[in-house]
């Protein structure tokens, strides 16, 4: 094993998935580092959010893989992937309940429950102390999707990813979570993969792009190249 | 009046059926004169529900000369025809067909069976089919409420069963609280029943049971059996196709297959 594969987190190869006759991802290939941030950019439509989900597996890939550590992801039982590979989602999606509740989703789901002072951590994390009784019908938007974050770093993944986790939320609430979103990925030296139609934003958290145009990959490499060939990429 | 015209009960029952139908008829006129047409609608539907129960008795006259035995063959036909109505109300859920199959034979076999050898429905070909009849019918429409309100509630829930799956949980956890709604719903309607019974409704078998002369009592307290068992034929039958049904919304790599408009 060379050093290149070593310091390779996630490797995706022509990865492409068809629904009825629609190709949704045509040969995606792109290698991530460990500790890389990638931003996923392109128009409404160009196969984004069809690309986080095929890496967790909610959906079957039509043709090519993905390699996680270099272990072709077929190979791994469906929840150790989804736990090694965190899903934020554009909107929260909570279960009814309590905040503590969602954030001891997952570890309880592989028989670990997490001490409450584990929970309150990483809800300082996420900066919402005190919050853990709160019913999650009762939060505001960016709230919600905080939990969100907190419910899926309890699950320690490897690799995170983002599904546009600011649209839905108003503009202060964006920019909170946008700024959270960034000093989580520094302070855990996080390997990420964040969707967003937000060039921007992309700018402000990633260091690499991948950009897709009707389900291909049109540019990857280092952000400024990406995104300084093709400003326009909405 | 009508007894006295008629000493042969074929005739007798032939001219009911036409003092039934002219009442119908008059219906229809009624209905006429205030520019509401169902003539078409009506008559296609009373001559059809004619034929249909008079080839019912035909057949139980030729069942009544059969042994006891053919009832099996009689009451599973009826179950593969319960399962096969009950799975076209249902769509978009993979091998929902065995599901209601397995469910309803399960359901309504674990009540017939044991219900038959304790002697609470007689071994006569004269009560096991009516009453098993009963019972599978009401399993049928509780496999079909079951299954519809849960294939609607995982297509509403989509997003919340996804990141349920999305955080590493099994499947199966991540449908639970709609397996439970989906089995209560679908037993709203007996609890109904029972909650009803002899209030709002005098149901058929105790109706039928005083008509042709048995103790008004009696009729009650077995109409009351027959609506203990059908109702927990269908607890049985909800239960047994929701367990079936839960992990047939996931894909082999426990990916869910059904959603909004799927």
């Amino acid at each position: 094993m060379n050093s290149d594969s070593d310091t390779t987190a996630l490797r995706v190869e022509a990865l492409s998935r068809t629904v009825m006759g629609a190709k949704l991802l045509d040969g995606v290939s792109f290698a991530v580092r460990r500790g890389e941030v990638w931003a996923i950019v392109g128009p409404s439509g160009a196969g984004k959010s069809s690309l986080l989900r095929l890496l967790v597996r909610l959906d079957e890939p039509s043709a090519g893989t993905v390699y996680l550590d270099g272990v072709d992801y077929r190979e791994l039982p469906p929840r150790e992937l989804r736990r090694r590979v965190g899903l934020v989602a554009q909107h929260a999606a909570l279960f009814p309940g309590t905040v503590a509740e969602n954030v001891r989703f997952g570890p309880r789901h592989r028989g670990v429950e997490l001490s409450t002072e584990r929970v309150e951590k990483l809800l300082a994390g996420v900066g919402l102390s005190g919050f853990r009784h709160r019913n999650v019908a009762n939060l505001s938007g960016g709230e919600a999707q905080r939990v969100g974050l907190a419910r899926t770093l309890a699950n320690e993944p490897e690799i995170l990813l983002l599904d546009e986790p600011t649209s839905a939320l108003d503009e202060t609430s964006r920019e909170d979570v946008e700024a959270l979103i960034r000093s989580i990925i520094r302070e855990n030296e996080l390997t990420c993969l964040i969707v967003t139609h937000d060039v921007a934003q992309a700018r402000r958290t990633a260091d690499h792009a991948l950009l897709l145009r009707q389900g291909r990959v049109a540019e990857k490499g280092p952000i400024e190249g990406v995104l300084g060939a093709h400003p326009a990429v909405r | 009046m009508l007894t006295r015209l008629f000493d042969n009960e074929l005739l007798l029952g032939a001219a009911q059926a036409a003092v039934a139908l002219a009442l119908a008829l008059l219906v229809i006129l009624l209905a006429r004169r205030e520019q509401v047409h169902l003539e078409r609608d009506l008559t296609g539907a009373l001559l059809r529900g004619l034929v249909q129960i008079v080839a019912v008795g035909s057949i139980f006259l030729l069942l009544l000369q059969a042994p006891v035995w053919i009832t099996g063959f009689v009451l599973m036909g009826m179950v593969a025809a319960a399962a096969a109505i009950a799975r076209r109300r249902v769509n978009g859920i993979p091998g929902v067909f065995a599901v209601s199959l397995y469910g309803i034979a399960f359901g309504s076999g674990l009540v017939i069976l044991p219900m038959t050898l304790l002697g609470v429905i007689e071994t006569q070909v004269t009560a096991l089919i009516p009453v098993g009849s009963m019972i599978i019918a009401s399993s049928m429409n509780t496999c079909a409420l079951a299954l519809e309100r849960f294939r609607a509630d995982v297509e509403t829930h989509a997003a919340q069963i996804e990141a349920g799956l999305a955080l590493g949980a099994a499947p199966a956890e991540t449908v639970t609280p709609y397996v439970r709604s989906a089995v209560t719903a679908s037993l709203i309607p007996h609890l109904n029943t029972l909650r009803s019974l002899g209030i709002v409704w005098i149901p058929g078998i105790m109706a039928g049971m005083i008509l042709s002369g048995a103790d008004p009592v009696y009729a009650a307290v077995y109409q009351f059996v027959v609506i203990a068992m059908i109702f927990a034929a269908g607890g049985l039958t909800a239960l047994a196709s929701m367990i079936l049904v839960r992990g047939r919304v996931f894909g082999a790599s426990e990916q869910l297959l059904i959603r909004q408009g799927s």
